[in-house]
């Protein structure tokens, strides 16, 4: 992102300043003595290290366990701001379910032409195996983590819908401990809605979508593909919150349709498994028949509803980019309502114009591809080089259909303490979603990520992105 | 509990212990190799080191001699030995890892802390018996801290069986190997049995154990063979005596049988191999050969082990 483009200071009013909320912190700020920040900082990131709480980054042989960098001064929220978000997520999460519900029942969106239909069949996420499969109480996205940017001090843009299997929700409670244990006169001074009931609501939500024919108190387990994967760290965290049992593959297994986890006591009856595998390692009976993570026979017991899985299958429909670009048309479709959150303006090269336009303007645009995630895979037009904007040109002209574009946003930004002291850098914000039988469960706050480097739009944590703890306030 | 934890709670327990069980080793033959030359042996203290901690053949693939620095380096830090300090440590860690949520916070802590610890040792900076011994203070010191987070952190439930239970099929198989060396170690020709040099082999053998004072306190008598295998094979008082390694077995066994509501093999292998310790006299042992002796219980121990793996942790 070029420094040129005027960025929403979300402390700073232009022309001088502070806004209403964050006058507190802006005050301490100023009055901390020298040096304390960064003295607290480096408390912080030894605590981070001792309790272990790192994320792997794959690829890199060097360190296959790094901490993720954490800001030690905190982003505001008032709750008014908040109020707006939260609306706009519940409302959002219901269309994403009903859209669900419906390509992978009648196709009502497909058949009046909404949502073309070679976006839904020919996608990747898309799976087959679901057709016309309910799934229980007709629920597929029970944990969304919805990342949001703002722009203005109104306007708050939806980046992605992450619908499959979201993660960082670990490092928001994380942070808001570590928070409290450095900076208790922060806490005196501020009212801050607390965030530490997610685990509790996530285990609400889990139990209200076991399957209709489980007990009164449903076995609930936490799946991870094992310690390897990049986000182990939090699959350890959340069953430990949880009071759930951490399972891998291999300590499953299913009979007569009904799947039971093998324990010092003999087989016991799993309900719900909140599943942090992907779709096509699930069960190699159904997907991948390589791969050694899964339980076979786990999908035919899922068919037969007598497990739940959270998130359900082929929910990955819903966050691909060039669905995403057809959300607020989706709002409009099932809720007849308009959408709370805007959508980024999205070219969807697929199309001529669309094309086009994006060919024009490459050294102005963001083009992703449709399936990536991480921030891989991308072309910052701004920050390229003319070599770099000639290849994503040929790629894009081979495979349109792979590319969505957007305008490099001014996303905003948020003091943050770095090497010159503290300065402005851009962030975005994941709040995470639950959605159970009963109702829609949203903590107030998420995961802030921040982008270090000065000027920096990339804010992913496998990119070198760090986090800091989100307050809303009662102001 | 999930199987596979505690499974990898039974075998983190016995990788710590092993790994402070070779320190030991390491430490008594460092030990038996510093006797004045007046007292010298065959000077096969370090191959009587990989002997006793049964990986001989292992050895003999990877180096032509048993002295003081291959033997350290295998023992310790060769990632090439499954059974060095340095592969304990490593398993431990994997699997402390993979159970973070059945470990506490102290536990974790202290394995953790262990592992990143160890890269500050190499087997080059070991040369002086000072650094050395630094360095296995500070594997024992693991050991300590580990099991006595354990102890003082965990609820009293079936994962700190499981563990213990990892524990004392640990420690039980180690007490039997360390009386062994008096089997590995042969006395040369010219000495004879009771001789200064049999005495401070045996004494060597229970400071690595740390029972030198215990047994004076126990015999107040010179040492003795028979009164060394007495302590640590059949009195009950001696912590890592055959017989107080399977009364905490017992115990343990019990404690899971009664929260599960069945007992199975492990249980009645447990008993039936006390009941054997407590019915063995030393005398009778000598007369039938210690390394036989030995030998017999380290197979039943192994017998237990797989017992409780069979009944419990598949």
């Amino acid at each position: 992102m070029p420094d040129d483009v005027a960025a929403f200071d979300e402390m700073n009013i232009a022309g001088g300043g502070v806004r209403p909320a964050y006058e507190t912190l802006a005050h301490w700020l100023k009055s901390v003595p020298e040096g304390l920040l960064e003295t607290r900082a480096r408390e912080a990131e030894a605590l981070f290290r001792r309790i272990g709480i790192t994320f792997a980054v794959y690829g890199d042989a060097e360190s296959t366990e790094r901490l993720i960098p954490f800001d030690v001064v905190p982003r505001v929220l008032t709750y008014a701001e908040w109020a707006t978000l939260s609306g706009g997520l519940t409302q959002r999460v219901k269309a994403i379910n009903a859209f669900l519900n419906d390509v992978y029942g009648r196709r009502e969106i497909l058949r009046a032409g909404i949502v073309p239909e070679d976006l839904v069949y020919r996608n990747p996420a898309f799976r087959p195996e679901m057709n016309q499969q309910p799934v229980p109480h007709g629920i597929y996205v029970m944990i969304a983590g919805i990342d949001i940017v703002r722009v203005d001090g109104d306007t708050f843009y939806v980046l992605e819908d992450n619908a499959r299997t979201p993660s960082g929700v670990s490092y928001m409670l994380e942070n808001r401990e570590v928070m409290f244990r450095l900076f208790p006169e922060l806490f005196a001074q501020h009212r801050v809605a607390p965030v530490e009931n997610y685990t509790d609501d996530l285990l609400a939500t889990l139990k209200s979508v076991a399957p209709i024919s489980a007990s009164a108190d449903p076995t609930c387990v936490l799946l991870t593909p094992g310690q390897f994967n990049s986000a182990y760290y939090e699959h350890t965290f959340l069953a430990d919150k949880l009071g759930v049992e951490l399972v891998e593959g291999r300590d499953l297994f299913v009979k007569g349709d009904i799947v039971y986890m093998r324990t010092t006591q003999g087989p016991k009856r799993v309900d719900v498994i909140y599943r942090r595998l992907d779709d096509e390692f699930l069960d190699p009976l159904t997907f991948r028949p390589d791969s050694a993570l899964g339980v076979p026979g786990l999908i035919s017991a899922y068919h037969h509803g007598n497990v739940t899985l959270a998130n359900a299958v082929g929910t990955g429909v819903a966050d691909d980019k060039a669905v995403y670009s057809y959300m607020p048309e989706i709002v409009k479709f099932y809720l007849g309502e308009e959408p709370i959150l805007k959508n980024v303006p999205t070219f969807r090269c697929r199309e001529a114009d669309g094309l086009g336009y994006v060919l024009d303007n490459l050294k102005d645009l963001v083009v992703k591809e449709v399936h990536g995630s991480g921030g891989y895979g991308m072309l910052i037009g701004p920050k390229a080089t003319s070599a770099e904007i000639e290849i994503f040109r040929q790629k894009l002209k081979k495979d349109p259909e792979n590319f969505i574009a957007q305008p490099t946003l001014a996303l905003s930004t948020c003091p943050t303490l770095v090497e010159e002291g503290v300065a402005p850098r851009h962030v975005d914000l994941r709040p995470f979603v639950l959605t159970g039988r009963d109702k829609v469960r949203i903590v107030p706050g998420g995961l802030t990520r921040v982008a270090l480097k000065q000027g920096s739009l990339v804010v992913n944590s496998s990119q070198g992105g760090g986090t800091k703890d989100t307050w809303v306030l009662d102001c | 509990m999930l199987s596979r934890t505690a499974d990898n709670l039974f075998w983190l327990a016995r990788y710590v212990e092993r790994a402070e069980y070779l320190a030991r080793i390491i430490e008594a033959s460092t030990r038996l190799a510093n006797l004045p030359s007046a007292y010298a042996g065959s000077s096969n203290e370090w191959e009587s080191a990989v002997a006793t901690a049964g990986c001989a053949p292992l050895f003999y693939q990877n180096y032509d001699k048993a002295t003081r620095e291959t033997v350290i380096d295998f023992l310790a830090f060769s990632p090439d030995n499954p059974s060095s300090i340095r592969s304990c440590f490593e398993v431990a860690r994997t699997n402390a890892r993979s159970v973070r949520t059945a470990l506490t916070m102290d536990m974790w802590d202290a394995i953790n802390s262990a592992w990143l610890d160890l890269g500050k040792y190499r087997a080059s900076n070991l040369k002086q018996d000072e650094q050395l011994g630094g360095f296995l203070s500070f594997v024992k010191e693991t050991g300590l801290r580990f099991d006595g987070s354990a102890y003082r952190t965990m609820l009293r439930s079936d994962g700190y069986w499981f563990s213990r239970l990892g524990v004392m099929i640990e420690r039980a198989d180690n007490t039997a190997r360390i009386l062994d060396v008096k089997y590995h170690v042969l006395l040369p020709d010219a000495e004879h049995i009771g001789g200064s040099l049999d005495y401070f082999q045996w004494s060597a053998i229970l400071r690595a154990v740390s029972a030198l004072t215990a047994y004076h306190w126990v015999y107040k008598e010179s040492l003795k063979p028979w009164l060394v295998a007495d302590l640590l094979i059949l009195n009950d008082q001696m912590p890592r005596s055959l017989a107080a390694c399977y009364e905490s077995l017992v115990r343990n066994l019990d404690s899971l049988s009664l929260a599960y509501g069945r007992q199975g093999p492990a249980q009645r292998a447990a008993r039936a191999i006390r009941t054997k310790l407590e019915n063995a006299r030393i005398d009778d042992v000598f007369q039938s050969g210690l390394h036989e002796f030995v030998s017999d219980f380290i197979a039943d121990n192994n017998r237990l082990g797989a017992a409780i793996t069979q009944q419990y942790l598949t």
